[in-house]
């Protein structure tokens, strides 16, 4: 293939078109209901799917949910109004929070936290994260905790096994209720759900099976992150959450997807990405990128091993194989 | 001054893995040059768990920039990277 700088350039308008048109016939046709539920964050992919619904099925076919919590940033519910009013979709907000303290998320998170920093309370700020320099070094992700005091002191450890399990498996928590949330609202209404997780939460891994990543269709799945921008450029997405840096809106100190997962800017990646799928040759990959084969080739095996990794992710249950 | 046992080693850790990850099956073997990642026996949760093993194991501390492929994703790596941290600390 020519591989290029713009190799992920896409004709959005037409794309748009394509896929209003396939959402169509996957909610009529082959899931037989009448309208479509998202999730809004005030983040760029679910802007994108909810204004791709609201064009494809009319916006009165639409219903926007906003579901914060304790850790949401109050930024999220601002710019999920801002949407509804841009596409002209209904919205209604759900807080999860008292929902999650039932199910004592917050209280075993934070149980996993004081096995690392014995001194935690709640009041303190967390975030887990990854190392961004994975282009320099072929690297195993492993994972870091970060905590602010309230004497505004920031404290990181790499966390042990056990912890890093209970910390997300508490978080997941918010995820797989927020699922459960979307499909009341979508049983009452008729309506289906709509994941909004791109290529790069798809393929990679950024997703909490049967949380996020329950949905009755995931139409831009297939996009790469930087191909999502495109589209929300030209389904008139707000400049403000076109602008906004992608977090994952999870932990109350502030975390970066990048610094949370990907660890790397969205644009390398995603050219990464594309040229180790049509299997570009790392020279020509660093040429174009102004990257050296070596960084080029870390980018590629970290890239392969999220893919394999979590393959468990994407796996529907598995059923013993039977012969006739 | 105390060396280390390599065939040992390499025992102590493949049984290590054939019972955490593999429910002591070894119908399926591998080889002591395979990559696990690659081989589908561990995943990334799985390099936490085998880090948690050596330090508890062999009296070591797995630093963050010792977390890669060349060090920990194969038998024949694992002996080599236990080796080298016993001779550090002598």
């Amino acid at each position: 293939m020519n591989f290029n700088k713009d190799s992920l350039k896409i004709n959005a308008d037409q794309v748009v078109e394509q896929l209003c048109k396939e959402v169509r016939r996957q909610i009529g046709r082959v899931l037989k209901r009448s309208g479509a539920v998202v999730g809004i964050s005030g983040g760029i992919d679910s802007s994108v799917c909810v204004a791709l619904a609201a064009k494809a099925l009319g916006p009165k076919r639409v219903l926007g949910v906003m579901m914060p919590e304790s850790d949401s940033s109050p930024e999220s519910e601002r710019l999920a109004r801002i949407l509804s009013e841009k596409f002209g979709f209904e919205t209604i907000k759900e807080d999860i929070s008292a929902g999650l303290a039932g199910l004592d998320c917050y209280e075993k998170r934070d149980e996993a936290i004081r096995s690392v920093f014995p001194n935690y309370t709640n009041k303190w700020k967390n975030k887990i994260t990854i190392p961004t320099n994975i282009l320099e070094k072929d690297t195993f992700n492993f994972f870091n905790l970060t905590v602010e005091n309230l004497a505004g002191e920031i404290l990181t450890e790499r966390m042990p096994v056990k912890a890093y399990l209970q910390v997300v498996a508490a978080s997941n928590l918010k995820q797989r209720l927020r699922m459960t949330t979307l499909y009341y609202q979508a049983e009452k209404y008729n309506y289906a759900v709509v994941g909004t997780g791109n290529k790069d939460e798809h393929m990679q891994g950024f997703f909490v099976k049967y949380g996020d990543g329950g949905a009755d269709l995931k139409p831009i799945a297939h996009l790469y992150k930087i191909q999502v921008y495109q589209l929300a450029e030209a389904l008139g997405v707000p400049e403000e959450i076109i602008k906004r840096t992608p977090t994952t809106d999870t932990y109350s100190f502030e975390v970066t997807q990048e610094e949370f997962f990907f660890g790397l800017d969205f644009y390398t990646m995603d050219m990464l990405w594309h040229a180790l799928e049509n299997e570009v040759p790392a020279a020509e990959a660093a040429e174009v990128l102004g990257l050296t084969v070596d960084q080029v080739e870390h980018g590629y095996s970290n890239i392969k091993r999220k893919i394999v990794a979590t393959e468990y992710l994407r796996m529907a249950p598995l059923e013993i194989e039977t012969t006739k | 001054m105390p060396t280390v046992d390599t065939d040992t080693t390499r025992k102590e850790i493949r049984e290590f893995i054939v019972e955490a990850f593999l429910f002591g099956d070894e119908s399926e073997p591998f080889e002591d040059g395979d990559s696990f990642m690659q081989q589908g026996v561990i995943d990334s949760t799985g390099v936490l768990e085998l880090v948690l093993f050596l330090e508890e194991n062999y009296s070591i501390k797995v630093d963050d920039e010792e977390m890669t492929p060349n060090n920990l994703d194969s038998l024949n790596n694992l002996v080599a990277f236990i080796q080298k941290k016993k001779q550090k600390k002598q």
